[in-house]
């Protein structure tokens, strides 16, 4: 391994790969601020720029990007409230009150050190622990990864409704079936769709997010503009305010940091669970752990449940590594992006990658605490200019949030429809906020829709129709134990209320 | 009886479920994958009795905490213009090109909103659409459709 270690720091730290790495980390970050260019976007706008390098070097460049996207897509869930990408929801549920009380400085710096420690926490677990690890993620079966899927819908209704858990899982239901519009994915059969072929792919992600945050939050906030009550709210969002962190906030950071990081990058090293479920986890978590007076500032501006989602995400873009390395499997959405630039410079990823092409394998993990620090002293001295963002007037932020989030829509299809639906699902989405249906939810739930059926059908095929998939193994039974767990929880809260 | 608004978007949510299991009782699956364990039918079935079962469940239960809105203070009229002025633009996109279009929608947007710093409201649209396209067309190759540029020969 220490040999591994040498050829990746060799590789890592020649001055074009140090400079990829710098490039990838600041034009990620700027790309993942953008409401609706997230990593995958920014990623994929990589891929012809790297096919003229080697492929470790296009790696590293596209390392950087994930990293830095991943961090660019907090600044923007801190700031406006509009999360670029999955991951970073459950930055802002925190993250925006803060920002929203005159501590956007403070919320960035904490997203900042959180990022980086997460980060760099699981680049030393993936380099002791890489090949190892892929053995954790083979045990998983199908059954293992829908009773995962359930428990985190269930943990994000229950922890991220503010005691509105029936409300929450009617989103993650509607998430679920806004997810099953389009060709079904093994029989090609179209559902739900109208006989309209714009809807035959099915409804993109980024849509949904930009009309159920970016747009619906510039709707509500012209809303809201002539209610009393939100004029304090207003006046202190053009505070920016300091960067520097009191011993208070310092000590908290501490406190969640390690736990989200092991949390995050075991979640993370799960084919298919990634960046979300670990920081919706994290948060949850991160919840369970704290005071009874700590948990009371939960969704009003908690540092621990800033810093917790945002070590997780961190950690699990590491995490998703581990799959997508030694078995080829990737763990998220970016990830299967980079296989797909992996397959197009002629190498297989998989368990003999490290041994046939140990430079990539090294040079990539290497890269990433590399892309860490470079992250750090890239974005902490730019936060004051990044959060200036916050001084625009409304006026102006309100059609500039509403021009990124259509022109991100219209650049992905050149079609109209896509705006007209987003339109539409903005307006609901309005109304459903302003009776405190929340939206994270049903974001979670969209995305791990397809995965959910996917696993689903091969567990109810494995058990030819039984629903003992369900308990026969001991895994399986364990997760959904818990999810019994947080629903009996809620059921018992509500009824002593 | 008074029936609060969270309960009524429950019942719209239990009418949405219904149609959405009649919606799955006509998708056309395979005549050897009707009795199949699982079909295209079965995960969208589960959803809907579920949607059913949740929104029946929070009609049926006594509200603890429902939300109350205050509809006097929301700025209906700004909101509304905002939605017909991106509504124009869907429109209007894909006739007059991606900067003309894209620079209207945000100068009229701020107009509506109150904004009547002219200079700030020009330099905001026109020219920071016109450094958007050079980004993404120019530099990022990420191609355009904008007739009217092609046609005055700006782009190609």
């Amino acid at each position: 391994m220490i040999e591994g270690i040498l050829i990746g720091l060799q590789t890592a730290l020649s001055l074009k790969n140090i400079l990829m790495v710098m490039m990838g980390c600041f034009f990620g970050t700027i790309i993942g601020m953008l409401p609706g260019l997230g990593p995958m976007t920014a990623i994929a706008l990589m891929i012809p720029i790297t096919y003229g390098f080697e492929p470790s070097t296009g790696l590293i460049l596209m390392a950087g990007v994930y990293y830095g996207a991943v961090f660019g897509g907090s600044t923007s869930s801190i700031l406006i409230n509009a999360p670029g990408v999955p991951g970073t929801v459950a930055t802002a549920f925190d993250g925006y009150p803060m920002a929203q009380q005159g501590k956007a400085g403070k919320a960035l710096a904490i997203a900042a050190y959180s990022s980086f420690a997460g980060g760099t926490i699981s680049a030393i677990f993936l380099l002791i622990a890489a090949p190892s690890l892929s053995k954790i993620s083979l045990a998983f079966r199908s059954p293992d990864y829908f009773a995962l899927m359930v428990l985190g819908l269930t943990a994000v209704s229950a922890f991220s409704s503010k005691g509105q858990f029936l409300k929450a899982m009617m989103m993650v239901i509607l998430g679920l079936m806004l997810a099953t519009v389009g060709q079904d994915s093994l029989s090609d059969i179209t559902r739900f769709t109208f006989n309209n072929m714009n809807l035959t792919d099915g409804i993109s992600f980024v849509l949904i997010v930009m009309a159920t945050f970016a747009m619906s939050e510039a709707l509500t906030i012209i809303l809201k503009g002539k209610d009393p009550s939100r004029a304090t709210e207003q006046i202190s969002l053009s505070e920016l305010g300091s960067i520097s962190l009191d011993k208070d906030e310092r000590n908290k950071m501490l406190k969640a940091i390690p736990r989200s990081s092991v949390l995050g990058f075991l979640i993370g090293v799960l084919p298919g669970a990634g960046a979300t479920i670990a920081s919706f986890l994290a948060y949850g978590m991160e919840r369970n752990y704290v005071n009874e007076e700590e948990k009371q500032k939960f969704g009003k501006g908690s540092v621990h449940g800033l810093a917790a989602p945002e070590t997780a995400n961190n950690a699990a873009c590491s995490g998703s590594f581990v799959p997508l390395l030694t078995l080829g499997i990737p763990g998220s959405g970016t990830t299967a992006v980079m296989l797909g630039a992996l397959l197009g410079f002629g190498i297989q990823p998989g368990p003999r990658l490290y041994m046939t092409n140990p430079e990539i394998f090294w040079s990539v993990i290497m890269s990433m605490y590399i892309g860490m620090v470079i992250l750090l002293i890239l974005n902490l001295p730019l936060i004051p200019y990044i959060a200036r963002v916050l001084a625009t007037p409304k006026n102006f932020l309100i059609p500039l949030i509403l021009f990124f989030s259509v022109t991100g829509i219209y650049l992905m299809s050149f079609n109209n429809f896509d705006i007209f639906l987003m339109i539409g699902i903005a307006v609901v989405a309005t109304f459903l906020r302003l009776y405190n249906f929340p939206m994270p939810p049903l974001i979670l739930a969209f995305v791990l829709g397809g995965l959910m059926e996917e696993n689903l059908r091969r567990s109810l095929l494995i058990s030819d129709g039984s629903f003992n998939f369900l308990w026969d193994r001991p895994l399986t039974a364990i997760i959904l134990a818990f999810t019994i767990i947080i629903i009996s929880w809620q059921a018992f809260k509500s009824f002593k209320k | 009886m008074r029936i609060s608004t969270d309960k009524i978007i429950s019942l719209l949510f239990f009418i949405l479920s219904v149609f959405y299991l009649y919606q799955t009782y006509q998708i056309q699956v395979f005549s050897f994958d009707e009795h199949a364990p699982f079909n295209a039918k079965t995960f969208p079935t589960f959803l809907a009795y579920l949607g059913m079962f949740l929104s029946v469940l929070y009609v049926v239960l006594p509200e603890k905490n429902p939300s109350i809105v205050n509809h006097k203070v929301l700025d209906y009229k700004s909101s509304l213009y905002l939605v017909i002025i991106t509504i124009v633009y869907g429109f209007v996109i894909l006739k007059a090109g991606f900067f003309l279009s894209t620079s209207l929608f945000l100068f009229f947007s701020y107009y509506f909103l109150g904004e009547r710093r002219w200079i700030w409201m020009f330099i905001l649209s026109f020219p920071l659409v016109a450094i958007f396209m050079y980004l993404l067309h120019g530099i990022l190759d990420v191609y355009l459709r904008d007739p009217l540029l092609k046609m005055l020969g700006i782009i190609g």
